[in-house]
């Protein structure tokens, strides 16, 4: 090893080659600008995993506590526009994924497409989610404000909770629904503000995308957002479940 | 034996090289949009030298109002706030970037034998969340300033004080991505962008530390991104997840918060650790014993980390049995700390050992970071934590491996590439002066706080019983030898930027790609990216280099 030369010398083929326009000065190669940018996205998913975690964990805690509020609360969600929006976002991710798929294999028109129909269901979805939402403040269930544990404690008042046979909680277990809808909220209003950074990064990549940006076989921009759009829909597959469904019976 | 291995070239020719990262571009501009890492970390370098300025300021009022036992010089509240800001600042925006963003930022790249980090604008962007973060936080504190602790512990801080909590809230919000982004830009590098033949095993330990620490700053820092949302949420709309009256739970904030705040300790001091690592090896002229044991024990640090938060919460109605199941935990975090206390021991032994101002530092480090963390095994010990937790034995605990480990790392690895950061070396004599200052005052300072926690001085009090006087008194005339010693290295680095000798490419004989090119080095680091065929701290090789050189001129 003593005496090959060493350190100053380098892969000096690899410095001096012509570079495509979107290749970063400091990457050897644009293999390793993709793997790298793309290593990136996923570890950013990582954190959001772990941002989201938080609110997980106080689903978790607060659920087992007081279970009974919260199988009356759940109650009170729109299991139909719920399903609908479900619908809606795995319909997004896959138009998103035939996105990519167009993006790799230089369709410009359909990628083009495929964008903007993934950004009007994203619109779609915050739509059906703003209706849920004014549900929930005509009924005072939004925690903080006005909050009433009407329907909670006198069911037969509420319709919805009528339907459901939902017997009176007492007072004290009626007040943590509160504590429901706030994660209702917070994480569906989490999840909603996620979607709406998507969308606006989706009309930015519409415009790029008729520019024909995307489909000169750099495809690294639209891959990882698309990791980040399947991202987002993921996490609203945990959220259905656990706001939605697993009370519904109970 | 010589007593120095300091090789600079011939003063009289030297010159620092015309061109380098520094001279490329001029004009304001081209520093504040930079991609150049080296640029960004020095801009930390100047950030997180003024917040630890306001930090230290805010440390000195209240070693002050604790020179007398009434709380005379300041009213009660506005001590709650001067402690908050000292912790908030310090620790947001000092410990946490202090090395990390500042010496790793500048030299992971370079020892991996890249070119830059992998994502230049997330970099760019780290610091302008950093410098953002900084000014709410400042807004935060000249409007009326938080009087939590930078504990933020629910329910003080949702319902029964009336500070700027949202502001400073949002402001380590911000902080924190900037410190997610910082990490993540670490991780990626390490992974992506090593030179060829530069393998896991070949990599620096500095680059193992950071790597470590970077893992915690990924995934811990969100935990407590969400739940300062949720104090916020809590303070403006009152959603009760906190609020024990609405059926919330106060302590599931604090579990939040320590699931970050106490990896963030280790977040802290890994990098620290890393940069001994160099220092040591240079300076004995050893390869570090067993590199692969301290590689996994910064690996080991940051998963253990992981799981040791609830011993911050013995006292706080947490179960017995997850008690005892975390002070055991918190029992194994000593084990991998040890292999590297151990590991440097051993690196020591048969070098040849040389008292250069960073490995003064270093040494510092290692006695007060000894002691530190075993001072810690007495925290983790539910019965001793009992006792002492929530006194100045805390306070002492965790300034002796924040002030006397982390602080002395930093200032050791600042010395350490100052010459290849500026191109010029700092004087010698009186840095090896700052070094013994900043020691002795150290022990001043904190070394008698242990003996007021253990009588039972509780910590946060502008007061206490005039029994306390003596020792406080000693710590408070310790803190002014420390100040002393924190302000002779920013005059005379400063006076070093013009004077300084000029240190050549290596003036330390050490082995890292970042000695193999000049100083201050290029924008792009090196004219060609190097090949590594070697394995780290290779003495010998670099013997080797050097023969070849004089052959060759000759």
């Amino acid at each position: 090893m003593s005496d090959s030369p060493v350190i100053t010398q380098g892969a000096m083929e690899a410095a001096h080659h012509e570079h495509p326009p979107y290749q970063r000065h400091h990457f050897e190669t644009i293999g390793q600008q993709n793997d790298a940018t793309n290593f990136a996205m996923w570890l950013f998913l990582l954190t959001e995993i772990m941002f989201f975690g938080g609110l997980f964990t106080a689903y978790l805690i607060l659920r087992n506590w007081y279970y009974p509020a919260f199988v009356a609360a759940s109650h009170q969600l729109n299991i139909v526009w719920g399903s609908a929006n479900t619908a809606v976002l795995i319909t997004s991710s896959f138009t998103m994924a035939m996105g990519v798929w167009c993006a790799e294999t230089r369709r410009k028109s359909g990628l083009v497409l495929c964008l903007v129909l993934t950004f009007l269901l994203g619109l779609v979805f915050l739509g059906i989610k703003s209706i849920e939402y004014s549900e929930k403040i005509e009924k005072h269930h939004v925690p903080g404000f006005h909050y009433s544990i009407q329907s909670f404690v006198d069911p037969a008042s509420d319709p919805v909770a009528a339907a459901y046979g939902d017997k009176p909680l007492a007072l004290d277990m009626a007040r943590k629904t509160e504590l429901y809808f706030f994660l209702y909220f917070a994480m569906t209003g989490m999840h909603a503000l996620h979607m709406i950074i998507g969308i606006a990064i989706l009309g930015f990549m519409i415009f790029r995308a008729r520019a024909g940006a995307y489909t000169m076989g750099h495809v690294t921009f639209v891959e990882n957002f698309g990791l980040y759009w399947h991202f987002v829909d993921i996490v609203w597959i945990f959220l259905f479940p656990l706001l939605y469904l697993i009370s519904r019976h109970q | 034996m010589s007593s120095t291995i300091v090789s600079l070239p011939d003063q009289s020719t030297a010159r620092i090289p015309k061109v380098n990262f520094l001279t490329k571009e001029n004009g304001l501009l081209s520093w504040l949009l930079t991609g150049d890492h080296k640029r960004i970390a020095i801009l930390y370098l100047i950030s997180i030298s003024f917040f630890f300025f306001i930090g230290g300021a805010l440390a000195g009022l209240i070693r002050l109002e604790l020179l007398t036992p009434q709380s005379d010089l300041m009213a009660t509240d506005t001590y709650n706030k001067v402690f908050s800001m000292h912790g908030i600042i310090m620790i947001f925006f000092f410990l946490v970037p202090s090395v990390p963003a500042t010496l790793g930022n500048f030299f992971i790249p370079m020892m991996l034998g890249a070119k830059d980090l992998a994502l230049p604008k997330v970099n760019l962007l780290s610091w302008y969340l950093y410098v953002a973060a900084g000014m709410l936080a400042l807004y935060a504190m000249i409007t009326g300033g938080v009087d939590t602790g930078w504990t933020f512990t629910t329910p003080l801080s949702t319902h029964y004080v009336n500070t700027n909590v949202i502001t400073t809230g949002l402001a380590i919000f911000i902080a924190g991505f900037s410190s997610i982004f910082t990490g993540l830009n670490f991780i990626v590098t390490i992974h992506k962008m090593r030179a060829p033949g530069m393998t896991w095993f070949r990599m620096p330990l500095f680059v193992w530390a950071h790597y470590a620490a970077s893992i915690l700053m990924v995934l811990g820092t969100p935990v407590l991104a969400i739940a300062l949302v949720l104090v916020v949420l809590e303070r403006t709309v009152g959603i009760g997840v906190f609020d024990p009256a609405k059926g919330g739970d106060p302590l599931l904030f604090q579990h939040l918060f320590w699931f970050y705040s106490h990896p963030a300790v280790y977040i802290m001091i890994l990098p620290g650790m890393g940069v001994i690592n160099e220092v040591i090896s240079t300076f004995s002229r050893k390869r570090v014993f067993g590199y692969t044991a301290v590689a996994f024990s910064s690996v080991a640090i940051a998963v253990f980390g992981f799981f040791v938060w609830a011993h911050h919460m013995f006292i706080m109605g947490v179960s017995n049995y997850a008690v005892l199941v975390f002070s055991l935990l918190t029992m194994l975090v000593a084990v991998p700390s040890a292999i590297k206390i151990f590991n440097w021991a051993f690196t020591l032994y048969k070098g040849s050992i040389t008292f250069e101002t960073p490995m003064l530092y270093s040494f510092g480090f290692m006695g007060l970071f000894t002691i530190g963390g075993l001072t810690g095994v007495f925290l983790g010990t539910s019965g001793t934590d009992i006792h002492l937790t929530e006194t100045y034995f805390i306070v002492a605990h965790f300034h002796f491996v924040m002030v006397g480990g982390m602080l002395m790392a930093f200032l050791a690895g600042l010395h350490f590439w100052w010459p290849k950061m500026t191109g010029r070396m700092y004087p010698e004599k009186i840095s090896q002066l700052a070094a013994v200052v900043t020691f002795i005052g150290f022990n001043f300072t904190f070394f008698p706080q242990f003996i007021l926690g253990t009588l039972g001085m509780p910590r946060r009090y502008a007061s206490y019983p005039p029994e306390f006087q003596v020792l406080n008194v000693f710590s408070t005339a310790g803190a002014t030898i420390l100040g002393v010693g924190y302000l002779l290295p920013v005059l005379y680095l400063t006076w070093s930027l013009k004077y300084g000798e000029i240190a050549g490419n290596n003036p330390w004989q050490a082995t890292g790609l970042e000695w193999q090119t000049q100083s201050p080095p290029l924008t792009e680091n090196f004219t060609e990216i190097p090949i590594m065929d070697h394995e780290a701290y290779d003495y010998e090789w670099l013997e080797r280099q050097k023969e070849k050189e004089v052959t060759s001129v000759g």
